[in-house]
């Protein structure tokens, strides 16, 4: 009976950590710096940046034969940090009805932390209590005041640049310098200045400063995105999970997928989880005496789904029913334009970091429009290096303008004429996104698919998610205001406004890859899977700490927020532990 | 200058240290520029940061063929049509677009129906007009059957087709030409260097009035 045993680890562990992003990374940092042994299981395998075999920054696009074009396994291009991508081999995903939910993963140590564009936006007051404001969704149990310390020794730990600007409702950080604007940018600060969009610097995980010895600084390069060599950015792999391991207190088991978090029949306790090994598909246990799930919004959900026993028929942490609903990303729309008085500029290095150098924070009062949820805005352009799609399209864009003899000459064509095109326009293209929040909905879910599974026989999620006319209508002023501001910094919006029909050109649900609010916490065990410090209302050493327990998504990337919130987590913890409580 | 000593100009000078230790590390890591465009068969291709799964698909990709000789040559006379050889710079073949192309129609899967079709398209349309395959047609013939497919707005009936083709065959060369080492120094960018940025040149700001 040997062959059908699972292989289960002598060792019980303090804590096993599922997920190794920017919340498992976290939990791992300060877990161990307590002293606690942890186990922390990865789905994918080894990566650090600075280890020769995995890097790609600094390299040229040639050295690429696809020239940095995107692939299924990177999405993002060639260069990309990141593993996995929206289609992984073996591990598939499905829809319900009409729904067209797109969910990227990476498959790596840190997570998707390793592809993120390092945007670390503070929640401020008003976004944990937005029931309260417009009647919608629901307030957080804690607000801004609980977080505050944990953002601030998270900007000490981690580093964020930007400016002090005393917003109301985005709170300045513990900044370190941020990077003076690049030309287009210094344009459209001008232009939006006069429109009344509130522009300011940037708030980015890269640092301009040195901040310890375990991490270089930011020399300008513009590749966040591949992973940093000097480790000058934030990822989870790089600032979380590398020191964690050097504690000692760490054991990190690769290409472990988790199947389900065991449970004890008596007490209802969690003791272990049950992984599969994805290079041999061999089945795996290992125990411990707290859980933490931190294997993002979605993929936390199914685990609990995938959790089940006779004590907890609905899966783990759900008596309230709850896990899995209140599924929402960010609400994306984007437009582009190019910038005639930036024809034929002067070629300098204008690299700068790895990203926008200035930002919109949400500048409007919702009370006073028809949505009612904020956004930010991103802006791009630049002499960026060529690559893959490089001057796509220019047959859309030629035709617009006179030769440099001023005459006019037809959209398309080749040879000398087309070639000087090229050169003409580099690095007069810019563009522009809008992310904003979407109303949290408890008929956007995923669940557990009632036939399909994975490579590893575990079952898949399946996806229910529409955007509503809260969404669209901010889609809808996006590209309104989108326009206004290309116009003020006289440039030309490219390809059409879209119309209600193309839901004002709302990206896919998912496609932003900010899924949050599928374990969400509340005071109420009835309507909520965890309390105020991330625990399981109905199994007490239980804890998610990635997106899944937010309430609500804020105007602002989610990141921050998981760092801050499982730091909080991690720290009650230890407080707990220590008290003899858990 | 090569890149390891900017990196380490970069925490001596401004930072007033002597050794930070990533970034000395960092400057040990990136090689010095490749002097040339690395050889297909040549390993160095692949030092780019490859899992072990991406080395192999790579290699099985290179290992094969998609085009025939007769379209490989008919690329190459069609992408230095689109970009020819000009004072500043060499022509799309002189840069290696014809062997991009084929790679990725492997790569991108979808683009070999197009792509192949186009070629076909053309060979036929030459064939009609001036009885010849196009590389076979003078150089009056294929501009003649080029202006007839180069620019979109003209919507001259029956050669939609062409025109798709042609700006498909466009935007593919400038990717190939563009992010060549010949289209990138033509071009002018100055990046994917250490550096310390501090903002745009006092002239630049000048002229644009701040």
């Amino acid at each position: 009976m040997s062959d059908f045993q699972i292989k289960t680890a002598p060792t019980v562990y303090d804590v096993i950590i599922i997920g190794s992003g920017a919340g498992g990374g976290m939990a791992a940092y300060e877990l161990t710096k307590a002293g606690a042994k942890v186990c922390l299981l990865e789905a994918g395998q080894h990566f650090d940046p600075a280890d020769p075999e995995y890097v790609t920054q600094l390299k040229w696009p040639y050295q690429s034969p696809r020239r940095g074009a995107g692939t299924r396994y990177r999405p993002f291009g060639d260069f990309d940090a990141a593993y996995g991508g929206w289609d992984i081999e073996g591990e598939p995903y499905t829809t319900k009805g009409d729904t067209k939910f797109r969910w990227f993963r990476s498959r790596m140590l840190g997570g998707r932390t390793n592809h993120w564009g390092r945007i670390s936006l503070r929640f401020g007051p008003q976004d944990f209590k937005r029931r309260s404001i417009d009647g919608l969704g629901e307030d957080w149990p804690i607000g801004y005041e609980d977080v505050a310390p944990f953002y601030d020794d998270v900007d000490r730990l981690i580093g964020v640049f930007g400016s002090k600007e005393n917003l109301p409702n985005d709170p300045d950080s513990v900044f370190l310098p941020p990077p003076k604007p690049r030309l287009h940018e210094m344009m459209l600060q001008q232009g939006n200045k006069r429109l009344g969009i509130t522009t300011i610097p940037s708030r980015l995980s890269i640092l301009t400063k040195p901040i310890n010895d375990e991490r270089g600084v930011c020399f300008y390069c513009n590749q966040c995105n591949r992973a940093c060599v000097a480790y000058a950015d934030f990822s989870s792999s790089s600032c979380l999970c590398k020191p964690a391991s050097k504690t000692k207190n760490m054991d990190t088991i690769y290409f472990a997928m988790a199947r389900e978090v065991l449970t004890d029949a008596q007490t209802g306790l969690a003791t272990g989880v049950s992984y599969v090994d994805t290079r041999t598909l061999e089945e795996k246990t290992v125990r411990g005496k707290i859980v933490i799930l931190a294997a993002s919004a979605c993929e936390s959900a199914r685990l609990l789904l995938n959790s089940k026993s006779a004590r907890f028929p609905e899966g783990l942490a759900n008596s309230s029913g709850v896990v899995g609903k209140y599924l929402h990303d960010s609400t994306g729309a984007s437009r582009g334009a190019i910038v005639p008085k930036l024809f034929d500029r002067k070629r300098y290095n204008e690299d700068g970091v790895g990203g926008l150098h200035i930002y919109s924070p949400w500048w409007l009062d919702n009370k006073k429009l028809d949505f009612p949820r904020g956004y930010h805005i991103e802006y791009w352009g630049g002499m960026g290096m060529p690559a893959y799609g490089f001057g796509w399209g220019i047959e859309n864009t030629n035709g617009m303008f006179p030769d440099r003899n001023g005459l006019k000459r037809e959209a398309g064509g080749f040879g000398a004429s087309l070639k000087d095109d090229y050169r003409r326009f580099y690095g007069s293209y810019i563009g522009m996104a809008g992310r904003g929040e979407a109303v949290a909905r408890e008929d956007n879910y995923c669940e557990i698919d009632p036939e399909k599974v994975d490579k590893f026989g575990i079952p898949v999620l399946r996806f229910n998610y529409t955007w509503s006319d809260y969404e669209r209508l901010q889609a809808k002023h996006m590209h309104e205001t989108f326009e206004q501001i290309i116009h003020e910094m006289g440039g030309i919006p490219l390809g059409d406004k879209p119309t209600a029909e193309q839901d004002y050109g709302l990206n896919l649900p998912g496609e932003i890859i900010h899924e949050v609010g599928t374990v969400r916490m509340g005071s109420d065990p009835k309507t909520s899977a965890l309390n105020k410090w991330q625990q399981a209302h109905d199994v007490k050493n239980l804890f998610v700490v990635d997106a899944g327990p937010f309430v609500s998504q804020g105007d602002k990337n989610c990141t921050w927020t998981i760092l801050a919130l499982s730091m909080r987590a991690s720290r009650h913890i230890v407080t707990e532990r220590k008290a003899g409580k858990l | 200058m090569k890149r390891r000593d900017l990196l380490k100009g970069i925490s001596l000078s401004s930072l007033g240290l002597v050794g930070l230790n990533p970034q000395v590390q960092a400057a040990e890591i990136f090689d010095p520029i490749p002097a040339s465009e690395p050889d297909k068969k040549d390993p160095v291709f692949e030092q780019f940061g490859r899992t072990a799964y991406e080395k192999a698909r790579d290699a099985k990709l290179f290992a094969e063929q998609f085009f025939n000789k007769h379209e490989m040559q008919t690329i190459t006379v069609l992408v230095d049509i689109i970009i020819p050889r000009d004072a500043r710079s060499g022509s799309a073949s002189d840069a290696g677009v014809p062997d991009f192309l084929e790679f990725m129609v492997k790569d991108k899967p979808e683009l070999q129906t197009p792509l192949r079709g186009g070629l076909t398209w053309l060979d036929n349309q030459s064939k009609k007009r001036f009885a010849n395959n196009f590389i076979d047609l003078s150089d009056a013939e294929r501009l003649a059957l080029v202006e007839d497919m180069a620019y979109p707005e003209r919507k001259k009936p029956g050669m939609g087709h062409g025109v798709a083709f042609f700006s498909l065959m466009r935007n593919l060369t400038a990717s190939g030409f563009w992010s060549s080492k010949m289209g990138i120094e033509d071009i002018g960018y100055q990046g994917n260097t250490p550096n310390q940025w501090d903002g745009p040149p006092e002239e630049v700001i000048r002229q644009y009035g701040f």
